[in-house]
């Protein structure tokens, strides 16, 4: 099944959930109304939180720029005595 | 032990990576000591002689593990690994830039990893402990966790980083994979991976730090944030 499927599918059970929910008024209407207003709000806040959590979580490695540039050294090191052209211009 | 009858052929697109790719090569010699391996440069025509310092490395580590499989012009990075796959040997194939953000000292953890677990696909991660980014600004940073988030929830791909490019594969997986992908640049990344995983492969997870590139310059670029949406509305309807 495509992915788009998949989600409409999911988008559509909410919606007849919700229609049920007005139809058989087990709350107050005017509650129901709002609910897919509340269901977008906390999409979009998950949706900062995860890039919020992620940006502050994102994992760096100043390191191994550190690592990085004493391997480039030995393999310039390296290569010019071979005879290979390794100036950076 | 099971290493020994595995090949790996390592596929490196280059466009204009003269110093890069010598550097890579000294490097991949270096941590893949007893692991049989060949290298396939794809070279698109780099201007600044790319391909002359590939020869000169093929004399010095042998044209048999050195391939230098180039084409006329720059042609883009998803024909250049169909192109260097072409003439892989290897039962197992990696795929890994030229620029040194992928770092070889990682090739023995993806092939471990693979031993371990026989998947089908080991993706390089750096979104996991252990892996890590260094020389993002904010802006790149945002934009890349962005992407992520959106992805994770509108494609549910099963790995945690989609747009990374070093990846081990399963020789066959990847022949029958690369053909269905149609998308540019990154998206290309991402499409591999998504597709791989509908097809229910199997599919590991090593993590890789990422330093961005300190020598030549990006090729990639442009308006990269809407090729990228197209490219999620694009794995949406198709897979
Ligand atoms: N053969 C070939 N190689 C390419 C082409 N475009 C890019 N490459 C190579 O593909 C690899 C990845 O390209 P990069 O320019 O580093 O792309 P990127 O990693 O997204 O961008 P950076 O931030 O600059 O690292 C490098 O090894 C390039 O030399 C192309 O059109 N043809
Ligand atoms: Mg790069």
């Amino acid at each position: 099944m495509k992915q788009i499927i998949k989600i409409l599918s999911i988008l559509i059970a909410i919606a007849a959930f919700w229609i049920g929910l007005l139809e058989s008024s087990v709350v107050p209407r005017s509650n129901t109304w709002l609910l897919p207003i509340y269901l977008i709000v906390s999409l979009g806040c998950y949706g900062l939180l995860m890039v919020g959590v992620g940006l502050m979580k994102f994992p760096t490695c100043p390191q191994e720029a550190g690592l990085l540039q004493k391997d480039v050294a030995e393999a310039k090191e390296f290569l010019k005595q071979r005879g290979i052209d390794v100036a950076s211009d | 032990m099971e290493k020994e009858k595995n090949k790996y052929s390592i596929i490196v697109p280059t466009y204009n990576e003269r110093l890069n790719i010598a550097l890579l090569v000294y490097l991949i010699f270096k941590h893949l000591k007893d692991v049989d391996f060949e290298i396939i440069v794809v070279d698109d025509g780099s201007p600044d002689g790319t391909q002359e310092v590939v020869k000169q490395l093929q004399k010095l580590y042998g044209e048999d593990r050195i391939l230098l499989r180039a084409r006329p012009r720059k042609l883009g990075l998803g024909t250049a690994y169909i192109h260097g796959l072409k003439h892989a040997s290897g039962n197992f194939v990696v795929i890994m830039d030229a620029d040194l953000s992928h770092h070889p000292k990682y090739l023995p953890s993806f092939i471990r990893k693979q031993i371990e677990t026989g998947a089908n696909i080991v993706t390089g991660t750096r979104y996991v402990r252990g892996g890590g980014v260094h020389g993002w600004n904010l802006m790149r940073k945002l934009t890349s966790r962005g992407a992520n988030v959106l992805a994770q929830t509108l494609l549910w791909p099963g790995v945690s980083d989609l747009t990374g490019s070093f990846r081990l594969y399963q020789r066959s997986v990847l022949e029958d994979v690369i053909n269905s992908c149609v998308s540019k640049g990154y998206v290309f990344q991402m499409e591999m991976i998504v597709r791989a995983s509908r097809k229910g492969c199997h599919i590991a997870e090593v993590p890789i730090t990422f330093v961005d590139r300190v020598y030549g310059s990006s090729k990639l670029g442009g308006s990269e944030i809407v090729e990228y949406l197209k490219g999620l509305a694009y794995l949406l309807v198709t897979t």
